[in-house]
């Protein structure tokens, strides 16, 4: 077999069972095109030996027989996942050297199946941006190409995304605050599924805005997607806000038949301005899941257009109390202090050094709309405005939609540093059809449908009922089908 | 809503990040750009609405209060910029 690198997660899996391959020459593969993708970025601290390693435990157990379906798939790690030995910076000059003593519960657990880790992948820091232009190792460049520009692979997770597409690792984890799966996924022509909120332990994961994180999986399918989620979900004590609800298997439920179900699609979601092909991918979406048998209904989610101030007013304000852990104390960066400086000027003089301009900005978002007098003319209007788009989905499930059908992105990915000098709050409109999701808590999934008139992907986003991923990706695996996306991007790293 | 130097200092000081004095007015600005953003929420009439507390009505699990885990002096010091002794180690406090 030719191109190890190139093949799903699923596929692999089937060739590891049978004995066509072993996971040390898959592995070799992958850690082959990490070599010569250096140009993407993506990989920034990529752990050959550890992978090898691991290859090598997991070709043992395979022979042995009963492996899981993850034992010997190489998987990259967004930065983002405190991992045991491995740098884990977040993107971060504040974690700079920083070596966690502990394994996170997500990479736990895919460690516990088999899978072997690549390496770090870059990302906005904290997790904070939609294009990984704000990461301390620099951007990301997306495997897609159409003229002399460098495009942004989106963000936060934006390694995540340039490596799958670049078939640099099987699939990768993910995290979604906002957007930061579906967003990427889209622009690198990927599949991504941010869970329920709580499906997914986020211990061990540096924390954004904890009400709204949850990782996920980045992969080359739908199919694959369920695979990962599986291993990633469940669960875990040291999370307080994890569920402890069964995991179902979810490539089980890929049955490609979603007769007699109901997919809305929501009014509001049709925005001044949105491009034609936006229009069109959505339209075509629409039609290949009614031909699918799905009967397809118009829905109203009123409260829509206040989800990105709402969540621009709570993440901000979860940001600033999360990171204040961040004051050259226990970990990471401590500034070089003048005669005289006290314990304020430290943290001050750290915090300025260590952090970037976008989650500076962010911290102080947060801070103003926490302090005295504003707390609940901002932060607490913001909750309630959150409970409304929650109250519209749950209005919309109660009146029997199965799931909701969105475009994943307002445009395909544009090039970087073309937002340099646009205001932030353009930056932010990147996450207009994705946020809702993050504030009601529901699971998303983008997937590929399409090509733009310049020949870059574009996707869709479905949103499904709570804790029912098994459902949601049965429908992304029928409008998957349906669609026949297969377009990668010419390799010219 | 526009937010004046002032306040941006202010704002960066609770935050504890050193901001230069050049760098406020900028500053300010930006924070007006998203506050002005913010204030859309305004419209939205929210009166009786309880804040969202959790996705599907859940109890937050409980646990005995006991010591669950500990003695790991090494590990909670392995990635600190100043440990002595067992300690962390920071700037003068007090005087």
């Amino acid at each position: 077999m030719s191109d190890l690198n190139r093949l799903t997660i699923a596929a692999a899996r089937d060739a590891l069972r049978k004995g066509e391959l072993t996971s040390v020459e898959l592995t070799g593969a992958c850690l082959g095109a990490i070599a010569g993708a250096g140009v993407l970025n993506a990989f920034v601290h990529p752990t050959p030996e550890l992978a090898m390693t691991q290859a090598e435990g997991a070709d043992h157990r395979i022979k042995a027989g009963m492996a899981p379906d993850l034992c010997g798939i190489p998987l990259g790690v967004k930065d983002l996942f405190c991992t045991k030995g491995v740098l884990s910076q977040a993107g971060s000059n504040i974690l700079k050297g920083f070596r966690p003593e502990y394994e996170s519960t997500v990479t736990a657990q895919l460690f516990r199946d088999g899978a072997v880790m690549l390496g770090k992948l870059n990302m906005d820091e904290f997790a904070m941006g939609s294009s990984n232009e704000t990461s301390c190792y620099g951007n990301v460049v997306n495997p897609w190409k159409v003229d002399g520009r460098n495009l942004t692979p989106g963000g936060s997770s934006g390694g995540s995304a340039a490596a799958v597409a670049a078939d640099l690792c099987l699939g990768a984890t993910g995290t979604d605050t906002g957007g930061s799966i579906r967003q990427p996924a889209a622009f690198t022509g990927i599949v991504g599924i941010k869970p329920t909120y709580g499906r997914c332990s986020r211990w061990g994961i540096v924390a954004f805005a904890s009400s709204l994180d949850q990782a996920g999986p980045m992969t080359k399918d739908v199919r694959d997607a369920a695979i990962m989620l599986r291993a990633m979900s469940g669960h875990d004590p040291k999370d307080s806000t994890s569920a402890d609800l069964a995991v179902p298997d979810f490539e089980a439920a890929l049955t490609g038949d979603i007769r007699g179900k109901t997919i809305g699609i929501p009014k509001e979601y049709r925005m001044d301005g949105m491009p034609e092909e936006i229009e069109l991918l959505w339209s075509e979406g629409t039609a290949m899941l009614r031909d699918a048998g799905a009967r397809i209904v118009d829905i109203s989610l009123p409260h829509t257009k206040y989800a990105l101030p709402a969540y621009y007013v709570i993440a901000p304000a979860e940001a600033s109390s999360n990171l204040a852990r961040y004051d050259g104390v226990r970990f990471g960066h401590r500034a070089k202090l003048a005669q005289g400086d006290g314990i304020t000027e430290m943290y001050e003089k750290t915090r300025a050094e260590g952090f970037g301009p976008e989650v500076q900005r962010r911290v102080m978002i947060g801070t103003y709309v926490l302090s005295a007098g504003f707390y609940d003319a901002y932060y607490n209007r913001a909750r309630k405005v959150r409970a409304l788009i929650k109250r519209d989905f749950d209005q919309a499930f109660e009146a029997g939609v199965d799931a909701i059908l969105t475009p994943a992105t307002p445009s395909a990915a544009f090039g970087l540093g073309e937002m340099a000098d646009a205001d932030p709050v353009q930056m932010y409109l990147n996450d207009v059809f994705t946020v809702t999701v993050n504030l009601a808590g529901l699971p998303g999934v983008a997937v590929p449908t399409g090509l733009d008139r310049q020949g870059l992907p574009l996707g869709l986003q479905l949103i499904g009922r709570p804790w029912d991923e098994a459902e949601l990706l049965n429908v992304a695996y029928t409008l998957e089908r349906a669609a026949g996306f297969v377009a990668k991007p010419d390799k010219w790293w | 809503m526009s937010i004046d130097i002032e306040t941006a200092r202010r704002v960066a000081k609770l935050a504890r990040i050193r901001v230069d004095e050049a760098a406020l007015p900028g500053l300010a600005q930006e924070f007006s750009a998203i506050m002005g953003f913010i204030e859309q929420l305004n419209e939205v009439d929210v009166e009786g609405v309880e804040p969202m507390t959790s996705v599907t009505p859940m109890r937050l699990k409980r646990r005995a209060d006991v010591v669950t885990d500990g003695n790991q002096q090494a590990a909670v010091l392995a990635n600190a910029p100043d440990a002595r002794e067992g300690f962390f180690a920071v700037p003068k406090v007090v005087e």
